[in-house]
């Protein structure tokens, strides 16, 4: 019989993961899909390419789906996010001239990172990220609200390009996913100072992403993809995988990267400035584990509010999570699933079981650094 | 039709850049500027207050272009082209080409037409000439490699040139590759061997 052909769109990151070994150990195959992975050059380029039909099925970051479904950004569409793909990641760091100003923060405290940042006066803080509509963005600025006196000004580097944006000082701090803050450190021009997951300890990072009429024309391969890539995040969460994803990730096909920048992310040992000793960042990057695919109504109505929606916003952005379908895709090969599919975010405070179809549901910290709750079920946050 | 727009391109190729800065003028545009790199792009529109940029889709830079456009307070909001839907024949006509465009400050799409179209053409011109380039150095290099391969079996096995290709060729048949493929692993493993 022959393979369904699928066009998925990808940016070269550590966090493409399920979808490079969902091709590379033939969980795709398994599924009856030959999964054509499709290089881009940019999020823009990326999402024209979905949104106009030449992929079937994209990575995205996990506000693009929203924003889209809000009519922000350049291209309107209806586009879904079928499952998370990855839940944190990211780092913050600064340059080596700015982490000079600042003298010792301890690592992963945004209060005192905040507080330091802010009492360095001289003009506004210049933050690469890499892209507008990205949970690096949306982070940021939850973060650096709560310091009125400090001004930031957002600019979008392409991930690739931000060493040299740090190095020659275009910016004075970055935003990145892995590897590109290691390998911000590996080349000795910025030191990272806290993981995305000390603002929020449960991020939604990247989503698997589809049109949403071509969800509802294609339910086969739609079901076979998302197959596919749960048994491929699945086998990356399991801790003796590691060695062979890195390799794997490494190639020169995919992210065509050195073992050693590809490492970190997936073991959560960072080395945080040139030359110092690697340090263990817990719940830094996850596939799988503790729930890490669902789809989370909850999340999208987060995202949406930070966009800065209305209720009937936070509404539609709640529908293109879709968490029907991964119960029914799903649910049938095994997958845990949830009671309900919104949570109160920021609620848990240490692992929890919850109530779930087979029971073995725990999830994880999803604490906000300032211990806010969203609870979007009744429309209004604490 | 007045060909007053002024265009932005962004391109770090200087050749290129050349290339579709002389397509614009030919078809009438005087008013074209050309920028490298988007680091600085906002101190950029500011100085050329430019109605289109132009950039390759294949340019990661175009996220940066995105942001300016979309997030930034700027009076000058810069529009993804293709927004503007109600052309589907010349987006997707631009999408093949690989040419992306930014519209600042809305201008009607018939005004911007041409200077797409321009664009397009110039694109499709340098996209084949990049593709038949690749496409030439490729079949040299593996013209080399195949060659070094028959060079190996002549010296190891003691055969002639053409008994050399046949033996790669069946190989390659029988093991359902590209002959280049198993010239590169023989090569690859006779590099490892000696």
């Amino acid at each position: 019989m022959s393979r369904t052909v699928l066009n998925c769109g990808y940016v070269p990151l550590i966090d493409s993961a399920p979808l490079i070994i969902a091709r590379e150990l033939g969980f795709a195959a398994e599924e009856g899909l030959d999964l054509n992975l499709v290089r881009q050059p940019s999020w823009s380029a990326l999402r024209d390419m979905l949104a106009l039909g030449h992929l079937d099925a994209a990575q995205m970051l996990s506000p693009m789906p929203v924003a889209m479904s809000l009519g922000l950004g350049g291209l309107p569409a209806k586009i879904d996010s079928l499952m998370g793909l990855s839940v944190n990641g990211t780092v913050f760091g600064v340059s080596q001239k700015l982490a000079g100003d600042l003298g010792p923060v301890p690592f992963g405290d945004p209060h005192a990172l905040l507080r330091a940042l802010a009492g360095r006066g001289r003009g506004p803080l210049r933050v690469g990220v890499p892209f507008p509509f990205s949970m690096h963005r949306l982070l940021l600025s939850y973060w650096t609200q709560s310091a009125p006196d400090l001004a930031v000004e957002v600019v979008t580097v392409p991930p690739p390009r931000m060493a040299d944006a740090v190095a020659d000082g275009h910016v004075g701090a970055f935003w990145v996913g892995e590897p590109w803050g290691s390998a911000i450190v590996g080349r000795g021009v910025g030191s990272i100072l806290m993981a995305g997951r000390h603002v929020w300890g449960f991020a939604p990072e990247k989503v698997l992403a589809a049109r949403h009429d071509w969800i509802a024309d294609n339910p086969d391969p739609t079901r076979h993809l998302m197959r596919a890539v749960y048994q491929s995040a699945r086998w990356l969460d399991i801790e003796k995988n590691k060695p062979l994803a890195v390799e794997i990730l490494g190639r020169s096909e995919h992210l065509n990267l050195s073992q050693e920048v590809i490492e970190p992310a997936l073991t959560g040992l960072l080395t945080l400035t040139q030359g110092g000793t690697p340090q263990r960042i817990d719940q830094f990057l996850m596939f799988h584990n503790h729930a890490a695919s669902f789809p989370w109504r909850s999340q999208a109505a987060w995202i949406a509010a930070r966009l800065g929606a209305d209720a009937a916003g936070i509404e539609r952005a709640k529908q293109c999570f879709r968490s029907d379908l991964y119960r029914a895709n799903l649910g049938p090969i095994g997958a845990d699933l949830p009671g309900a599919s919104e949570k109160v975010e920021g609620a848990i405070a240490e692992k929890t079981a919850v109530a779930s179809s087979r029971g073995q549901m725990i999830l994880a910290p999803d604490a906000f650094f300032n211990g806010r709750m969203f609870d979007f079920s009744a429309s209004s946050d604490q | 039709m007045r060909k007053d727009l002024r265009i932005l391109v962004v391109e770090a190729d200087t050749a290129k850049a050349k290339n579709i800065i002389d397509a614009l003028l030919e078809a009438g545009w005087s008013d074209v500027h050309a920028i490298a790199q988007v680091s600085g792009l906002e101190q950029s529109i500011l100085k050329h207050a430019p109605d289109i940029v132009l950039i390759d889709m294949a340019n990661p830079d175009r996220d940066t272009l995105e942001h300016i456009g979309v997030v930034s307070d700027t009076k000058s909001r810069a529009v993804a082209m293709f927004v503007d839907q109600t052309d589907q024949d010349l987006t997707q006509a631009a999408l093949a080409a690989g040419v992306s465009a930014y519209v600042v400050d809305g201008l009607q799409m018939n005004r911007i037409k041409s200077v797409i179209e321009t664009a397009i053409a110039r694109f499709q011109m340098m996209r084949q000439m990049q593709s038949e380039l690749e496409a030439a150095k490729q079949a040299l290099e593996d013209r080399k490699t195949i060659d070094r391969a028959k060079g190996i079996l002549m010296r190891r096995r003691d055969m002639s040139e053409d008994a050399a290709y046949k033996l790669l060729r069946k190989a390659a048949m029988d093991q359902g590759r590209k002959v280049i493929d198993v010239a590169q692993a023989l090569v690859t493993a006779s590099d490892l061997l000696t």
